[in-house]
Order: structure tokens, then C-alpha cells, then sequence
């Protein structure tokens, strides 16, 4: 397959951050186009720069490289200017690996984090020369597969793609290479229909067009059921067990051009059953799985050793859970003491064992912010979303943090959470005013700080929250004002405080593409006509032009968002199985709403969530009771010479 | 009382060691952050035991040395000065270096920095250029170049990050000819010799005065590589700024046979069209 990198290199010089589309990064692959069966195209739907470090794209680009029936190349969205001049050449979507065009691809797998992407998916597969419709493909286009947390309702893209898996890529990428690999051996038998019929038929792949979905009169779903025989009724989430089996990546790209995050990270444990009932990462991805403290130590040497970062990220959804997290703080802090390598924890529980994790982490390096997230403003609102945090906890915790040389603390929020008032977010004033008190007295100083940053909530499928009524963008906006206004209002410990917010705007669209249905397309298809791109950067994002696409295609925004659902309501994405039962969720919600709190399954006994026995997993935590030993960090090759 | 790093300094300075490294093929959209960036991880790879600066954020001792090419211009000859905190073979470590680096920039030579040497920052008062300019005739290419070298100063505009600026392209230029690429007629070839001088004149502000001049506009963008950088001596040739570096050190670079670039021929001011 010929590259087209000759046609687009004399345009390089006319767009910005050329180096973004030229690959060649450190790591990266390129295969004999010719001598595999199965080639991917893995998109990460936004810039290269915030799609380069994404770590599920890194995992299946090198998984599917390993395999010798396989190949995989990274495309990313293109910038509108070299979007106008590709238009201009004739010069498709092509990947940054091979600048192949991802048109000629057998599999087109887009990587979706967040909703926000679908209109620059829309753009790839227009720039590539494959119809937006899947009813429109052929056989000469790729399959479109969806992946990411967003796969877990796909139903407003459902038109756009052919399939969707949900869960973790790693065995499912690898058997649906297989599946392919076996029918084109097989001379493609009965085409695009065929092949898709298969994958559905596994039971790990969601194809939309085997299930029809019935309304009801007043709009409501009525039904969503399978076209052909032999597809499951509900498709189930992939778990993989075992994280130590899988250490990927293990050789991570280190771009040249500068991005998002400038680390290497290592994932030190998958799932979380904290159970904030806002988050929908830790409703999808039970149970959790942890990497042992010795894979993690592997991990860690081997990819420093091929990468050169002078950064580690010890990645999960809160890190500090993590069963032997002080062992392998305190063993990576020794093993690369003095070796110019810092550690990086992110982790925002709001407790002094945090603190001590981040004394540890930086025992040698500057201190300058620590993060928790609270989340909700009010003691009553963090029961309501399962956050339990004291006020008294949150003040001791600052000022242990203050005492121990840090100067800075960030307080991550929510607002329009359900059952919230304006007194629940007014309370964050006061909290934040009680934080520099405490911590000016705790430090010794003047000189601290604290910041406040507060984004407004959108309700996610598979959560407890799935039924809630989002909060109008106006009602968001003008509790943040008058938050803003408290804070203000003690001068003196006004000025020591820091306030961040985002507008209720664009998370009303991300409600709308989050709990939306298949009707929901043709307002992300006439918001790509209309220009729509890049929609989770604020200087591209049109609220007016989403609002206005909807009421074009006679689609109604708040009968998505603002209106909350009944307990017999058929959800969009009630036949894509999750692992959580849903009367367990309906009893979680009510939980929510009488303000009822919910134990971690690490702790204390199962609560009947539904995933393990549903999905044939179980939790995996240590302690493994080793620890790590100290290894050399510099090459014999060059350091005998010293 | 702010908190202090524990432990004792960082170590001194062992080894200096002076590098030139090329941008090439795909890898000359790399900006020079980018390559800084890329430079600290090979580095790191490598294995090579960086001198640091104390305090909390340590950096590596690297510093750039001569003006930086462009983002999408090539070079043959970039330098900078690293310190080591240990004594190191300088061929091993080039050779270490360069399988460290993605492929496209490339660690052409190390030398040893013997004491009392002067500093690399005083050797490099010039550059080299070669320019392709596909599509253009050497004729069209020789006739605007006359027309630019005739004028004693040729003003063009820039665009940066602060908004437009104007500059004198013509001043700097020491030395200029056209010629076409062997055995294609349709590409020619601008070689120059430009003076590093505040504000930079780059290749680009050359082409945009040949438009400003003559007229003269490549359908094609041109590609431009920087050949050399040196002092300019008397007969408007660039001297080889790791030369006296290398003459103090040449047992190390005979045992190893290193390289060692040619004396840049470079044209002189007015010279003729060769093609």
C-alpha cells in the first residue's frame, strides 16, 4: 500500500505543528503491509497531541503488532487547517505510522474516552472516503469499530459504526483479528454481512444493525431486539483478569512533539469499587484488578529503559487503593533515588495516607500541589453521591498537607448533582475559607493557597445516576456565580483562593450524546455538515450550533438531559450488559436519594452489584507480601568507562 | 523555612563534551524544544551519566550553541555542549547516542572539550545553506538571485508570534549562487552564505525577497538544508567550529577513526550560475 506521504509533505510546511502528522516516534511500528492477513487502523479521535499518550490506544497498537497476521497504525484527528488542504489535494485520513490511507484498512477501531469525539470521527471517515452510514459501506471499505468507556452506549453513533466492544480491548481486539483473518482466508464469504454476522455471533461485539429498536408514542423506547437469529439479546462487557499476563504496553511511544502527558505511565490496578455513584468509570470497569508490586517494578524498569522518561505515572482510578501502594511508593522512591526520575501518583482520596504517599513521592523534589476531590459541596450531598468525606477529615487532611511543605491544594468539585441546592455549593466557600485558615496556621505562613475547580455533572449510563435529571446549564451557571461571589466575600482569604469552573454549555451536549439513542445521530451528523469539529476544545465548541442542529432535526435536548427517567423506562443501552444488575442500580439510586451510603466489596462483604457473578470475574488484590529490589539504572555499556 | 533538598550536591562537571547532530528527511519538522525533549530521553536511554544543576528541579548540563534551524528546515550541522558528572569514551558515546535517537536525528560527531578551550559560541558567526527549489529554472533562480544581490537592502516581512515584523534580508547574505540539481532542469539550487545576526534572517526571508525582487515563486515549497555553521575567515569560507577541539584531541579521535566533516566549500558574494 503505497504511502501517501509525498503528497503531503509540501503542505507540511503550511500547517501548525507539523510534527504531529510525520510518526517516526520512538517505539512505533512499521509493517510489511503485504505479509499480514489483518490490518488496523486504531484512531484516537482528537488531537495527536492528547490522543498520542492514550494508553488503550498504545496497548492494542502493540498487541496487534506481536501478532504476525496482524498489523496496526495510529491516525489522529487532523487539525481544521490541514483538514481544508487535504480536502484541497485529494489526500485521504491517513495514519501517522505507515501515512497509509486509512481507507484501505480492514479495521477502522476508534478509541472513544469521551463523546465529544464523535464529530471528528465524522470527519476521518469522510477525509478516508468511507460513507458516514454503515448501511452505505462496501467491501472495499474497514470495518468502523467503536471502543472506549463511550462504547458502553454507542446507540447515538450507532449509524456511523458497525460495531462496538465494550470493556477491555486486549482478548477482544485479538479475537476479532482472528475471526477476521479466518473469513478472508476464506475468500470473504457473503461480504461486510457476513463477517459482521460472525463477530456478533461471538458475543463480545455489538453490531447495530442485528437490533431493532421500537418506540413507544410519547418517544420512550419500547424495545430493542435482535434481527437475526443467532445474536445474543444483550452483549456483555470484556474483562481481562490477570494484569500481570498483559504488561502493556511495554514499549510506549514517546512522541517528539510535545503532549498532553509528557510520562510514561503504568496501569497499577483496573476497576474500582469505591462506588461514587457519579462515576461511571467505576460502575463499568468491576472488579478491580490489581498488577503486583513486582510486574509494577518491571514495568516501571523496562519501560524507563526504552522510553527515557523522566517521569512516572503510576496510573489506576485511585491509585492510593491499591494494596501494597505504600511498599511500591517507598520501592520506586529508593530504586531511582538520585536518578533524576520523579513519580507521580494521581490519586485525589482526601486523607493524611494520601498525604504521606506524596511525601514519599517527592521526599526529594519540589512540593508544590496536592489534589483531592471531595466532589460535592455538603456533607448531605456527598452521601447522596457516595463520597464520604467529613468536613473535619477534609481540614485535618489540608493541613497535614500544609504542615508537610506543600503550598498548594486543589479541591475538585461538582455541581448540578442530583438533589443539590444552592446551600450545597455555598458550603464550598466556606470550606475553602476554613482551608486557608487551617493552613496558614498549619504552615507557618501566609504564603498558601487553595483551588478550587468545579465542573457541572452529567448523569452516565451504567451508573446509579443513569435516571437523574441533569441540571440546566442556567441553573449550573448560576450557582457557580454565586459560589464565586461567596468565596469573594472574605477578602483576605478570598484573595488566597483560586477558582476554575466550566460552564454548564457543552456538558449539556455531553448529556445529550451520553444518554442519547439512535435518534440522536442526526444531530451529530448535521453538527459535522454545519462545521462541528473538535467539540471538547473550548475555542471549537458551538453550543448554538448544537442547539441549533437539534431543533433542525426535531430533536428534543432537554427530554434527554433535563428530564429524569422511571424506574421501568427502557434505556437506550439496556441490552449492552455492563455486569451491574440494574435493579441494583434502581436500589443504589434510591440509596442516593435518601441519602444512604454504600461500603467498598474490597472490605466488606459482596452488596450484590451483579458483575462477578454475571461476568465469570472476581476481585484480584494482594498483598503479595514482596517487595522490590533495588536494581541498576545505568548501562554497564557506557557507566564501565567512568 | 522552605524545605531544601537532602542529600549532597550534585556532581561536578568531569567532561565536556561537544556534539554536532543533524535534522533530517521527515524528522526536519522537529522544532527545537521538540528535539530538546528527544535529546534528555536519549540521554536517558544511553545510560549517559549527565552532570545536573541543584535544587528541586535539576536540569541535565546541555547547552545549544549557534542559532537553532528552523522547524522544517534540515541541518547537517547543529551543535551543543553537554557536562558529564563522569569521564567518557567520545566515540562510544556518540554511537551510544545516536541508536538512541529516533531515526532523522541523527548524532554526527563528539568531541572532548580540553580546558581552557574557548568557548564553541565564539567559533560560529555563520552559515551555510543549500536550498532546493523544485519547479524553479537555475536561469530564473540566477537572475533573481542578481537583481537581490544588486540591492543593498531588500525589506520582508515575517510573521510571528507577536505579529508582522520587518527585516533586511540582503545585508546579512555574504555569500549567494544558483545553480540547477544535477541532472534535473527543473530544480534549482541556492547556496548561501548568511551572517547570524539579530533579528536571524532565515532561508525563508532569502526566497521571500527573490519574490520581493523578481518575483520569483516556487509552485513547490522549497526544502532547505543548513550545510555548516562557522566563523566566516577571509575568503568567505566557514571554518569547522569542533576543529581545534579535535586537533587538542587527537589520540582518542585516531584510536577510533571518527568522523569528520569536509571544509564546507561555500560560495562567494556574486558568483556566477555553474548550471
Amino acid at each position: 500500500m503505497e504511502s501517501v506521504f509525498p503528497l503531503l509533505e509540501p503542505l507540511l510546511p503550511r500547517v501548525q505543528k507539523p510534527i504531529q502528522y510525520v510518526g517516526g516516534e520512538l517505539n512505533s511500528t512499521v509493517k510489511d503491509w503485504d505479509a499480514v492477513t489483518v490490518r488496523w487502523a486504531l484512531m484516537y479521535p482528537d488531537a495527536y497531541e492528547v490522543g498520542l499518550p492514550n494508553q488503550g490506544v498504545m496497548i492494542l497498537y502493540e498487541l496487534l503488532n506481536e501478532r504476525p497476521d496482524a498489523l496496526a497504525e495510529r491516525t489522529y484527528a487532523v487539525w481544521p487547517d490541514l483538514e481544508a488542504l487535504l480536502r484541497e489535494h485529494g489526500i485521504p485520513q491517513f495514519t501517522v505510522d505507515g501515512h497509509r490511507p486509512v481507507g484501505a484498512f480492514d479495521v477502522l477501531g476508534v478509541s472513544f474516552a469521551t463523546e465529544l469525539g464523535y464529530t471528528n470521527m465524522l470527519t476521518a471517515l469522510d477525509l478516508a472516503g468511507i460513507p458516514l452510514s454503515a448501511a452505505d459501506r462496501g467491501p472495499q471499505h474497514p470495518l468502523v469499530i467503536a471502543g472506549g468507556h463511550a462504547a458502553f452506549n454507542p446507540e447515538p453513533i450507532a449509524e456511523f459504526i458497525d460495531a462496538a466492544v465494550l470493556g477491555d480491548g486486549e482478548e477482544a481486539a485479538g479475537e476479532i483479528t482472528s475471526l477476521i483473518a479466518e473469513w478472508k482466508d476464506a475468500g470473504s464469504p457473503g461480504g461486510r454481512e457476513e463477517i459482521l454476522y460472525r463477530l456478533a455471533r461471538s458475543g463480545g461485539v455489538y453490531v447495530p444493525r442485528f437490533y431493532d429498536v421500537d418506540y413507544l408514542p410519547d418517544g420512550r423506547i419500547q424495545r430493542v431486539v435482535p434481527n437475526r437469529t443467532g445474536v445474543p439479546h444483550r452483549v456483555h462487557k470484556r474483562t481481562v483478569m490477570d494484569l500481570d499476563g498483559w504488561p502493556y504496553p511495554k514499549q510506549p511511544l514517546v512522541p517528539l512533539a510535545e503532549s498532553v502527558h509528557e510520562r510514561m505511565s503504568v496501569e497499577i490496578f483496573r476497576g474500582c469499587t469505591r462506588g461514587c455513584r457519579f462515576c461511571q468509570a467505576g460502575m463499568i470497569t468491576r472488579p478491580v484488578r490489581e498488577r503486583s508490586i513486582t510486574g509494577i517494578g518491571e514495568m516501571v524498569q523496562r519501560g524507563l529503559d526504552s522510553t527515557g522518561f523522566e517521569e512516572v505515572g503510576l496510573l489506576s482510578l485511585s491509585s492510593a487503593d491499591h494494596s501494597e501502594i505504600a511498599d511500591i511508593t517507598r520501592g520506586l522512591a529508593d530504586r531511582y533515588e538520585g536518578t533524576n526520575t520523579s513519580l507521580s501518583l494521581p490519586s485525589t482520596r482526601v486523607d493524611a495516607f494520601n498525604v504521606d504517599l506524596a511525601n514519599e513521592l517527592s521526599r526529594n523534589g519540589r512540593r508544590s500541589g496536592l489534589t483531592f476531590a471531595p466532589e460535592g459541596g455538603s456533607e448531605r450531598l456527598r452521601r447522596v453521591i457516595n463520597k464520604m468525606v467529613s468536613r473535619e477529615d477534609l481540614i485535618r487532611t489540608v493541613s497535614t498537607a500544609y504542615a508537610s511543605g506543600w503550598r498548594q491544594v486543589k479541591l475538585y468539585f461538582m455541581c448540578g448533582l442530583p438533589t443539590e441546592t444552592d446551600e450545597d455549593v455555598l458550603e464550598i466557600a466556606s470550606m475553602a475559607h476554613e482551608v486557608i485558615r487551617a493552613g496558614r496556621e498549619a504552615a507557618g505562613t501566609r504564603d498558601v493557597r487553595c483551588t478550587v475547580s468545579i465542573g457541572a455533572f452529567v448523569p452516565k449510563p451504567h451508573t446509579p445516576f443513569q435516571w437523574a435529571a441533569q441540571a440546566a446549564p442556567d441553573v449550573v451557571d448560576a450557582r457557580l456565580r454565586k459560589l464565586r461571589d461567596a468565596i469573594q466575600a472574605e477578602r483576605s482569604l478570598g484573595r488566597a483562593i483560586g477558582f476554575r469552573y466550566h460552564d454548564g454549555q457543552p456538558s449539556l451536549v455531553e448529556g445529550l450524546l451520553s444518554r442519547g439513542d439512535r435518534r440522536v445521530a442526526a444531530v451529530i451528523r448535521r453538527v459535522w455538515a454545519d462545521g462541528g469539529r473538535f467539540d471538547g476544545w473550548s475555542e471549537h465548541f458551538s453550543y448554538s450550533r448544537w442547539m441549533d442542529a437539534a431543533a433542525a432535526v426535531g430533536v428534543d435536548v432537554g427530554w434527554y438531559t433535563t428530564r429524569e427517567r422511571g424506574e421501568n423506562e427502557v434505556l437506550p443501552w439496556d441490552h449492552l450488559d455492563s455486569g451491574l444488575d440494574k435493579e441494583w442500580l434502581w436500589a443504589d439510586w434510591q440509596d442516593a436519594l435518601s441519602e444512604e451510603e454504600q461500603d467498598d466489596c474490597r472490605w466488606t462483604p459482596c452488596f450484590d452489584c451483579g458483575v462477578c457473578p454475571g461476568m465469570g470475574t472476581e476481585i484480584q488484590v494482594g498483598p503479595t507480601g514482596q517487595t522490590l529490589l533495588p536494581m541498576p539504572t545505568v548501562r554497564p555499556a557506557l557507566a564501565s568507562n567512568g | 523555612m522552605a524545605r531544601q533538598p537532602e542529600g549532597p550536591p550534585p556532581p561536578p562537571v568531569a567532561q565536556r563534551v561537544r556534539m554536532r547532530y543533524a535534522k533530517r528527511g521527515r524528522l526536519r519538522f522537529t522544532s527545537h524544544r521538540d528535539f530538546t525533549r528527544a535529546f534528555e530521553r536519549a540521554l536517558r536511554r544511553a545510560g549517559v551519566p549527565m552532570a545536573y544543576s541543584a535544587g528541586f528541579t535539576p536540569h541535565p548540563k546541555i547547552s545549544y550553541v549557534g542559532s537553532v534551524a528552523p522547524t522544517g528546515v534540515a541541518s547537517e550541522a547543529e551543535y551543543l555542549e553537554v557536562g558529564l558528572a563522569s569521564v567518557l569514551d567520545v566515540d562510544r558515546l556518540r554511537a551510544a547516542l545516536d541508536v538512541s535517537l529516533p531515526d532523522g536525528l541523527d548524532l554526527l560527531e563528539c568531541v572532548e572539550v580540553r580546558p581552557g578551550s574557548d568557548a564553541l559560541a565564539d567559533r560560529i558567526d555563520a552559515s551555510a545553506w543549500r536550498i532546493e527549489l523544485p519547479g524553479v529554472a537555475a536561469a530564473d533562480l540566477a537572475a533573481a538571485l542578481d537583481s537581490f544581490l544588486a540591492a543593498e537592502r531588500v525589506e520582508v516581512e515575517r510573521l510571528t508570534k507577536a505579529g508582522r515584523k520587518q527585516l533586511d534580508a540582503r545585508a546579512a547574505v555574504v555569500g549567494a549562487s544558483a545553480s540547477a540539481a544535477p541532472g534535473q532542469d527543473d530544480c534549482a539550487i541556492l547556496e548561501l552564505v548568511v551572517r547570524q545576526v539579530t533579528p536571524a534572517v532565515r532561508p525563508d526571508d532569502v526566497l521571500a525577497a527573490l519574490r520581493a525582487v523578481a518575483g520569483l515563486v516556487p509552485a513547490v515549497p522549497p526544502r532547505a538544508t543548513r550545510l555548516a555553521q562557522g566563523r566566516l575567515d577571509g575568503g568567505g569560507r566557514l571554518t569547522d567550529p569542533l576543529a581545534p577541539d579535535r586537533a587538542a584531541d587527537i589520540p582518542a579521535t585516531e584510536a577510533a577513526g571518527g568522523p569528520r566533516p569536509e571544509g564546507q566549500a561555500v560560495p562567494s558574494v556574486g558568483s556566477t550560475p555553474s548550471g
